[in-house]
Formats: structure tokens, C-alpha cells, sequence
């Protein structure tokens, strides 16, 4: 081997980190079963799974944020412990957390400096500055020292992520599905960055489960599922549809077929809606728009342009400042959420656990958390337990939801089930208009499969769905018409038909519509 | 004592040690996510504990033995409230409110028991300051103080400077903030917080100590009288800065003299004198005034503030 072994930014190269027969219980899961897993100086090895297949608990080993039960780890052969992050970082071992690891309220150069041995115990903020002005010019990546994280956008601030990683532990870098919360510009982006720095000799682990990412981007593809290994491969011309078969164990169809229906009327018809967020400043900015019955209109946008806002205004958890929603021609403006839900509105909110569920109450009483003073629920003030039993039975069978029992707390379920509860609890109210805000995220695959075939089937039954989603395929897949949304203004409104993800991306990024 | 705006005005700045100390304490504390309620209990523990070594009926020692003696006590009782908070994830304000109790009971207890009910001390004497002290007016207001006062305004810019300028200061703020950023750049959530909440229990003992040897020479049962608790609003009052805290606690030691003030100024209500009970009302009611107030400026709150952190929750 004749290459240099330091690399541009200054560490040891990493010829190869092996993990060999990790085990790591948590209570009542094996989330790692005798893995082995390994990668090399200049590769980048994609970590493809299901939620849940223990990719993350994997590389929290790596990083030595976890110990593991069993197993070892070796860098450039020799055997390591790592007992904290410390450890991994003083060997070169970096890594990108899925939610940012920033402090919103430290600057750049702070946030890098966080942790870092100094003499005297006393920052030294300007030769971090200095080294950080240097990297990003040698990686080219543009940051500002002196800038407050909160002051960035997003794709800026999985830049200072990558710098930092690349000041820290730079050899060997880790990236939990690092595009997550990006455009696709700002993909793309990132991508020719991961790139560079495979030419370098870095060595990246992506970890992903969107599987055109993983193609796009990875040298070697290791899939897991249920905490095992399934198998490493080469990616050299292997099908998205063989990948998604390793990962869940049989065929999955994300992208459920669509029949050609009728649209019917308008039911959910907004104009001019203006509201705030939680800081009292314009979140949606007159927006106006119409959901007939038997469509889809997705909204896409970057997370936190207002899609939030419009879903909890719509319904009723957030008061508008001006304009109007009718449901059916009949304005819900002022209407409480209890009056709204009898219109024939349902929703299913963003944050499941928060605002979609009660985790300590059990499955059935969550069943009817909004109908449990109506009959065949309550009579008189009493309830009756029957009825919501066989209620809550025959949607667990119908929504195939996965629990131990009627009576276990909801909290106890995985987020698929969770999300299945919900879906089953708002359509078995048979809804006029459905919105759904971000029905799959976090959610593995086979839930996805099955929220975006229902969501589908009540289309084509005539309900009228407002989906808010930040996952562009997941739009793409199921809308009939999209609407994007920067800054809380409409950028532009494209039929299925004539979308395409470059023009969406750029709508996304806040260029409006060529008419 | 003569009674004038001069005199009123050294009062203010000597009363304010207690609060400045047992606030600065408390905003590490906090800007590393820990609420400590227990501060009341320490300072009467700080406070007893001094007194008992420098007077006669217990060590007879010197006023900085029982000032680091009172530190040492507040200290120790900072250990017991982040093994609580920090290690077993107790509630904290619950767990605050547990020492603060645990303190009053304890030192009230003490106090029957090893001194008799009465004890004085012969603490802290004025210490001026050569040259400063003989400028007219601001000699009398800034520089004719026991050694507590200069200690404890010295550590306000100190402060600021180990919050911003050190490590230790930037772990701080950072674990306040987002233990689980700091814990994957290889910082000790734990140590930081252990490291801030005894450090506040020293300043709260040496707050007492400052009440009981430095101020009024003699401890009386709960001779805090809630300072503790309103050094903790103060912090909220100040939005974790140790500037503001400053102002802060020099309003509020204003406010306890309000008596002093009402006299000199010679401030009447329709032709009558303000009854003395109502003034001394003045400060509490002006801690929840405060806190309404300082609601507005929950923004600059430290963002995981009363948050156990555990890896692997995010």
C-alpha cells in the first residue's frame, strides 16, 4: 500500500472497521442477533433496514454510544473498546445523528468545540474557527463560523453536522439517514459531498431506508432485518424490488394502483387562510385551496413551511386569523373540534403519540376516544363494555393491527400499529374529508404499504384526503393532484401527470410555478 | 444608625449578598438543566453551620473557617440533591422542595439541640478598602463592606467569564440545551450536572453563611425567610444571565428594606403611614410578579431545564 494513510482532514486513515458477532439485548428484544458488518477506506456501505432491523443500534455500538452484549470490534485490525462517543471520536469515528445533534443556541464553532480537551480548560474558539475555515474550504462546504445554529436552514446545518464530524472523528463517518429532513436539491448536494470524500479515502456508512438513495450513492449494500444480517451485496445493477424483499421479508407494492374514479364535489374548500404559528408570526399566508371527493391532493414541502399549521387549523386546533374552510359548503371556521368531527372531518395529526393517542390508555379506549358518549359506546352515562369491545375487535382484525390485547396501553405498540389504530379509529367514523399529516412517517415499510393502500381505497370510495407529507415519494405515489407549500404561501398546484421531482424540488425550495 | 439615602443605599448593596450568591449558584445550576428548589434548605443549613463554628458554643473559630464550613454543608447537601435529580431522575422540583424542608427541619433542629435556642457570633466585620473607602458618598455606598459583599459581586463578571470563556462554561450551556448533542460529542451529561448543582449547594451555603455571620450576626429558626426560593425566581427574573440576576438581587434587597425607604422619603398613604406589615409583604408579592413577567421571556430558557436525560430516548 503505497497511499497515503492521512487524510485531507488530518486524520489516520481507516482502512477497515469490522464489527464481528455483535450481540445487544434490550428488555424483551435482541436488536443485534451475531452481526457481522464491515467497511472499508473509500467505500461507502449503505445499512438498509426496516425501523426496528437494529441498523441504529448497530452503529450506536460503533459509536460507543451502546456497549455490546457479545462481539468485537476492530479498526485496521486491532481489537477496540469503546465505552463512550469519546472513545470513537479519538479514533476517527464520526457520526450524523438522523435529528441533529446542534445546540440551536451555540454557535458553529461552539458546537464543534463541544467536548474538545483544551489546555487550562479554557476554549479556544479561534484555532477552531481557523481549522473549521480550512476544512470547508479543502471539502467545500460553506459555513460560517460565527453563525447560530438557529440562524441556519436545515441544509446547512447537516453542513456543520458533516464538518463537524469531519473535525472530530473525520476517518470514519456515520450517517443515520442523513436525508431525511432535506430537498432534493440539498440531496443531491450531499451526495457529491459523500462522494468527495470517498475519493479521499474516508470511510461513510449510510444509513437508509429509501432504496433509490441507497443505489444512487453505495458501493456495498448490507440488509437487515429482525436484528440479523440478511446479506451484504455489491450494488451492481441489483433491483430496488430485490432489496425491498430482502428488507421485509416478501414483495411490498409502495405504490398502490389507481383506479381512474369520478372526482366528485368539492369538500373541503379553504380561501385566503392566514395563521400563525407558535411564535405569533404568519405560518400560512392566504392560502387557498380545494379537496374534492375521490381525490388526493398531496401538500409537499420542506418540514416547517406551514404544512403543520394548515393541517391543525383545518382541524381545529389552531385559530385562524382570517379566511375561510367550509367542509361540504358549510363553513367550519368557528366550529369547536367536536362540531367538526361530526361534520365529517378526521385526522390524522403529525405527532401520533402527542396529539393522536393517549399512550397510557388502552387500545379500545383509544378506539373511541372521540365517540365514547355516543351510542353504542355509552348508555345514559354508563358504558358499554360490549360494544366497544366487539368495536375495537373487528377493527383490530380489519386494520390488522398487531397488539397483545384490547386492554394493552397504546404506548406498548410500535409506531405502524400505532398509526394503524388511528387510521382505523378515523375511517371507522366514515369520514367526508380525511387529513392525513404525515401518515408513515417513521413507519416501516410494510405499514407504509398498508396506511398508503387504505389511504387509496378510501379515495376511490369518494372520501376527499388532504395529504401532508415531507416524503416527496410518498406524495408522488399517492396524490392526484400536489400542492407545494415554502413559507407558507402556495408556490404552484401540478396534476400527477406533469409532476417531476426536479420542478417539485425546485417549488420546494421556494421558486414559484412557471405559468 | 443615621437614616439616610446614603446609608439606605449601602444597606441595599450589603443585603443583596445573600440573594447574589445563592442566585449565581442556582443560575449554573440551570443553565446546565437542573432545577434546584433546595436552595432555601441549604442556605439555613450553610447559615447554621457557620455560625455554630465561629461561635463561642460550638468551635470558636475564625469567620472563614465557618464560612467554608457552611459551603462544605450546602456542598454536601448539592450532592444529595443531583444524586437525587441527576442519578435516580427524581422529579426535581418535587425533590427541591424535599431539601428545602429536610434543611429548615434539620437546622431548626440543630439549633435546639446544640446551641439552646439563642447563638451569636462576633462574624464578618466591615473590611474597607484604603483609598476607595474615603471618597465622599461612594466610599460609603461601594466600599465599606464586609469581605462576602466584594466577594460575591466579584463573582457576577467571574461568572459570566467561566459560562462563555471555558470549557466547562460551554459543556454547561450545552447540556442545558441538548443533553443528548453533548452526550454524542463524548460530554458527561452527568458530571456536568453534578459539577453545577454542588457547586450551587456551595453557593447556597455560603449564602447562608453570609445571612448569619456576615449580615446579622445571630440565626434564628427559618431565619431565610424564603430567600432561598426567591433567589431561585431571580434566576427566571434574570433569564440566566449573571448580570441580570445582579440587578435583580439589588432590587430585591430593596425591596426587603422598603421600611427604610418609606421613612427617609417620608412616604405616605392619604396622610397615614404605610403599615410595616405591608411592606415586608412587598417582596414575595413581587417574586410572583416577577415571574409572571419573566413568563415572557421563557424564549432564553434553558431548553432541557427540569429534563432527566437518559441515553437513547431521542
Amino acid at each position: 500500500m503505497s497511499q497515503p494513510t492521512t487524510l485531507p482532514s488530518g486524520h489516520t486513515r481507516i482502512d477497515s472497521a469490522e464489527m464481528r458477532g455483535i450481540v445487544k439485548r434490550f428488555p424483551g428484544v435482541l436488536a443485534n442477533d451475531h452481526v457481522n458488518f464491515e467497511v472499508r477506506a473509500g467505500e461507502i456501505h449503505a445499512l438498509l433496514g426496516e425501523n426496528g432491523a437494529g441498523k441504529s443500534t448497530l452503529m450506536k455500538i460503533l459509536y460507543g454510544l451502546y456497549q455490546p452484549d457479545e462481539g468485537q470490534i476492530f479498526i485496521n485490525g486491532e481489537e477496540v473498546h469503546f465505552h463512550s462517543p469519546a472513545d470513537a471520536l479519538a479514533r476517527g469515528i464520526g457520526m450524523i445523528h438522523q435529528h441533529f445533534m446542534l445546540v440551536q443556541t451555540l454557535t458553529v464553532a461552539e458546537n464543534v468545540a463541544l467536548g474538545m480537551k483544551t489546555p487550562h480548560g479554557l476554549l479556544e474558539l479561534d484555532g477552531v474557527k481557523k481549522r473549521l475555515r480550512e476544512l470547508s474550504e479543502i471539502y467545500g462546504l460553506k459555513i460560517d463560523p460565527d453563525a447560530y445554529i438557529w440562524q441556519l436552514s436545515v441544509g446547512e446545518q447537516q453542513r456543520v453536522e458533516i464538518v463537524k464530524a469531519l473535525y472530530r472523528g473525520g476517518a470514519l463517518i456515520i450517517l443515520d439517514e442523513p436525508t431525511a429532513v432535506l430537498t432534493p436539491q440539498e440531496v443531491d448536494e450531499l451526495f457529491v459531498t459523500l462522494k468527495q470524500m470517498r475519493e479521499q479515502g474516508h470511510a461513510l456508512i449510510f444509513i437508509s431506508h429509501k432504496l433509490h438513495e441507497v443505489q444512487d450513492l453505495s458501493d456495498r449494500i448490507t440488509v437487515m432485518r429482525d436484528g440479523r444480517v440478511v446479506d451484504t451485496v455489491p450494488n451492481d445493477g441489483i433491483e430496488q424490488r430485490t432489496l425491498a424483499r430482502m428488507m421485509v421479508g416478501r414483495d411490498v407494492q409502495l405504490q398502490p394502483d389507481r383506479p381512474e374514479v369520478e372526482r366528485g364535489p368539492v369538500r373541503l374548500r379553504v380561501r385566503d387562510l392566514v395563521v400563525n404559528n407558535d411564535q405569533d408570526l404568519p405560518a400560512l399566508r392566504g392560502i387557498s385551496l380545494d379537496v374534492h371527493a375521490g381525490e388526493i391532493v398531496g401538500i409537499a414541502g420542506v418540514s416547517g413551511n406551514g404544512q403543520r399549521e394548515l393541517a391543525e387549523t383545518i382541524a381545529g386546533l389552531r385559530e385562524a386569523v382570517s379566511g375561510e374552510i367550509e367542509l361540504d359548503g358549510k363553513s367550519i371556521l368557528h366550529a369547536s373540534v367536536a362540531e367538526r368531527l361530526r361534520a365529517g372531518l378526521a385526522f390524522i395529526p403529525e405527532e401520533r403519540m402527542r396529539h393522536g393517542t393517549i399512550g397510557v390508555f388502552s387500545v379500545a379506549e383509544n378506539m373511541i376516544l372521540q365517540n365514547h358518549g355516543d351510542p353504542p359506546f355509552a348508555r345514559s352515562v354508563f358504558f358499554d363494555f360490549g360494544a366497544i369491545a366487539r368495536h375495537t375487535g373487528e377493527l383490530i382484525r380489519r386494520f390488522n393491527i398487531k397488539t397483545p390485547s384490547q386492554e394493552t396501553p397504546v404506548k406498548n405498540l410500535s409506531g405502524g400499529n400505532i398509526q394503524k389504530l388511528i387510521l382505523a379509529r378515523e375511517l371507522s367514523r366514515q369520514p367526508v374529508v380525511l387529513i392525513a399529516a404525515q401518515p408513515t412517517r417513521g413507519v416501516d415499510i410494510s405499514a407504509t404499504e398498508y396506511i398508503r393502500h387504505t389511504l387509496m381505497q378510501q379515495r376511490n370510495e369518494g372520501v376527499a384526503i388532504l395529504l401532508i407529507s415531507e416524503d416527496l415519494d410518498e406524495i408522488l405515489a399517492l396524490s392526484d393532484r400536489i400542492v407545494v407549500l415554502y413559507e407558507g404561501q402556495i408556490m404552484g398546484v401540478v396534476d400527477r401527470e406533469d409532476a417531476d421531482v426536479e420542478m417539485l424540488g425546485l417549488m420546494m425550495a421556494g421558486a414559484r410555478q412557471q405559468a | 444608625m443615621e437614616l439616610n439615602i446614603v446609608e439606605a443605599l449601602r444597606l441595599a448593596i450589603q443585603f443583596a449578598t445573600p440573594y447574589l450568591l445563592a442566585s449565581l449558584g442556582e443560575v449554573f445550576a440551570q443553565r446546565s438543566g437542573v432545577l434546584n428548589l433546595g436552595v432555601e434548605g441549604m442556605m439555613l443549613m450553610g447559615a447554621f453551620s457557620a455560625i455554630f463554628t465561629v461561635s463561642s458554643k460550638g468551635f470558636g473559630a475564625s469567620p472563614w473557617v465557618g464560612l467554608l464550613v457552611g459551603m462544605i454543608v450546602g456542598g454536601l447537601m448539592g450532592l444529595g440533591m443531583a444524586i437525587v435529580s441527576v442519578t435516580l431522575q427524581a422529579e426535581q422540583g418535587i425533590s427541591g422542595i424535599g431539601f428545602t424542608l429536610f434543611g429548615l427541619g434539620l437546622s431548626s433542629l440543630l439549633f435546639k439541640v446544640l446551641a439552646g435556642g439563642v447563638i451569636t457570633a462576633s462574624g464578618f466585620g466591615p473590611f474597607p478598602i484604603p483609598l476607595l473607602s474615603d471618597i465622599p458618598v461612594l466610599g460609603d455606598v461601594f466600599f465599606r463592606h464586609n469581605a462576602l459583599v466584594y466577594i460575591a459581586f466579584l463573582l457576577v463578571p467571574i461568572s459570566v467569564w467561566v459560562l462563555n470563556r471555558t470549557s466547562w462554561g460551554l459543556q454547561i450551556r450545552a447540556v442545558g440545551q441538548n443533553p443528548a448533542a453533548a452526550d454524542t460529542m463524548g460530554v458527561s451529561v452527568a458530571r456536568v450536572r453534578y459539577s453545577t448543582v454542588i457547586l450551587g449547594g456551595i453557593m447556597a451555603g455560603a449564602a447562608g453563611a453570609s445571612l448569619s455571620i456576615a449580615l446579622t450576626p445571630i440565626f434564628q429558626e427559618n431565619m431565610t425567610e424564603g430567600r432561598g426560593f426567591i433567589a431561585v425566581a431571580l434566576v427566571y427574573f434574570g433569564s440566566w444571565s449573571p448580570w441580570r440576576v445582579m440587578w435583580g438581587a439589588l432590587l430585591f434587597s430593596i425591596a426587603n428594606n422598603l421600611q427604610i425607604w418609606v421613612q427617609i422619603l417620608n412616604i405616605q398613604i392619604g396622610g397615614a403611614d404605610i403599615p410595616p406589615n405591608l411592606l415586608i409583604m412587598v417582596p414575595y408579592v413581587l417574586t410572583i410578579v416577577v415571574l409572571v413577567f419573566a413568563r415572557q421571556r421563557a424564549r432564553v430558557e434553558p431548553a432541557a431545564l427540569t429534563k432527566p436525560f437518559e441515553r437513547g430516548e431521542n
